[in-house]
């Protein structure tokens, strides 16, 4: 039995809402009812654990910030996907850089990243955070904010839309559900 | 002036009536686009914005703007510009001084406290100095950097661009290296106006000419 749940919570993530899906949960429940524990991949929980709430650093440099905040808020609501917006890099697990990256804001940008707790993921969102973009050739912008730290997931636009952005935190959910190490 | 607009009437008294108050430290005046603008002389600058402010007829007690130009062809390359606003005579005027990289301005933060951060932009992004200012430190420009970047013979690229380093852990700065040169694209901007020829409308309008001569 418990191989069978182990094999069926796998696929209870590919399954669409409906009869099947139903049919599975009663499953496991029952299961749990039972016997009072239900196994399942370690990998896999700790997957959902961290997909499930991806707590953003609020890192607001220019415009494309004002995109990130209407993906925050009623209409497209973050919070949904547990994307709860921080004021402490202590307690993120992601940041977004959103907007123009200077040189003057660079070190501050990486001291901010240092603080963050593993693991850590970062969103390039915009063209002037993913390469400069309208101020590649200034004087006092940073080509990219790859250059200061690693990038997961860039968003491209100038500034994108909300929508964009939360196509990225979903792509970022699933590059953390594919890579699915406990380390990183 | 007894046919110009009224506003620009009392413009042109007022002018009068600066120029006369205070002289040589005038050394021109003029209207331009329905704006008075005076020419004042460096060193009296602060004697000059005192009396605007305080006047009974002038009353200037605002400093909307104060900045720096660059004309790089002349003599003295930069102007200061101040721009004065007076609510209760319900005008404004326009002040312009001429200096270079040597010559220090006297500071107005004694006359208008608005003028500090305005005189440290411009001493950041052209060199302007100013005599006599209470904080004269760069305001908008990284830490540390290096020359005046509005200048016009400044590089839109700058000197230097940041990385970080992972061994040494931290930002470090290096020589620009553009994988690409910067490239001019403004003969398309909207603002300059687009062209609405063709490649090939010429001819038309060649043919068009050989048809009426015969």
């Amino acid at each position: 039995m418990a191989t069978e749940i182990d094999q069926s919570s796998q696929s209870l993530a590919q399954l669409p809402p409906g009869i099947e899906q139903d049919a599975l949960l009663k499953n496991v429940t029952d299961t749990l009812v039972d016997k009072g524990f239900v196994v399942a991949q370690l990998d896999s929980l700790v997957n959902w654990a961290r997909t499930g709430s991806l707590w953003p650093m609020t890192f607001g440099l220019a415009c494309c910030a004002i995109e990130m905040m209407h993906a925050y808020v009623s209409r497209y609501d973050l919070d949904r996907f547990g994307v709860v917006p921080r004021a402490s890099p202590r307690q993120s697990d992601v940041i977004i850089v959103a907007g123009t990256l200077t040189n003057k804001m660079a070190p501050a940008f990486r001291k901010v990243y240092d603080q963050m707790a593993e693991p850590r993921y970062v969103i390039s969102m915009g063209s002037c955070a993913n390469g400069g973009g309208y101020y590649h050739y200034s004087y006092s912008v940073v080509r990219g904010c790859d250059r200061v730290v690693p990038v997961d997931i860039y968003v491209p636009g100038c500034p994108p839309t909300a929508e964009a952005l939360v196509y990225g935190i979903l792509q970022l959910q699933k590059k953390i559900r594919r890579t699915g190490t406990l380390w990183r | 002036m007894a046919d110009a607009e009224p506003h620009i009437r009392s413009l042109a008294d007022l002018g009068e009536t600066i120029a006369g108050e205070l002289g040589d430290m005038i050394s021109s005046r003029e209207i331009i686009n329905g704006e008075l603008v005076l020419h004042a002389q460096r060193d009296s600058i602060v004697k000059i914005l005192m009396f605007l402010r305080d006047d009974v007829n002038c009353q200037f007690k605002l400093l909307m703007e104060l900045c720096g130009v660059d004309y790089p062809e002349r003599e003295e390359r930069f102007d200061v510009v101040y721009c004065l606003l007076s609510l209760t005579q319900n005008m404004r005027v326009r002040l312009k001084l001429s200096t270079d990289e040597a010559s220090p301005v006297p500071s107005v933060t004694g006359v208008y406290s608005s003028a500090g951060w305005w005189e440290r932009e411009a001493w950041d992004l052209y060199g302007i100095y100013f005599s006599d200012h209470p904080d004269l430190r760069r305001i908008l420009s990284d830490y540390g950097f290096e020359g005046h970047p509005l200048r016009k013979d400044f590089p839109l690229t700058g000197y230097v661009e940041i990385r970080y380093d992972d061994e040494q852990k931290r930002v470090v700065y290096e020589p620009v290296n553009l994988t690409q040169e910067y490239r001019n694209f403004d003969f398309l901007s909207p603002w300059e106006g687009v062209q609405q020829l063709l490649p090939g409308d010429e001819k038309a309008e060649a043919a068009e000419e050989e048809g009426g001569d015969a």
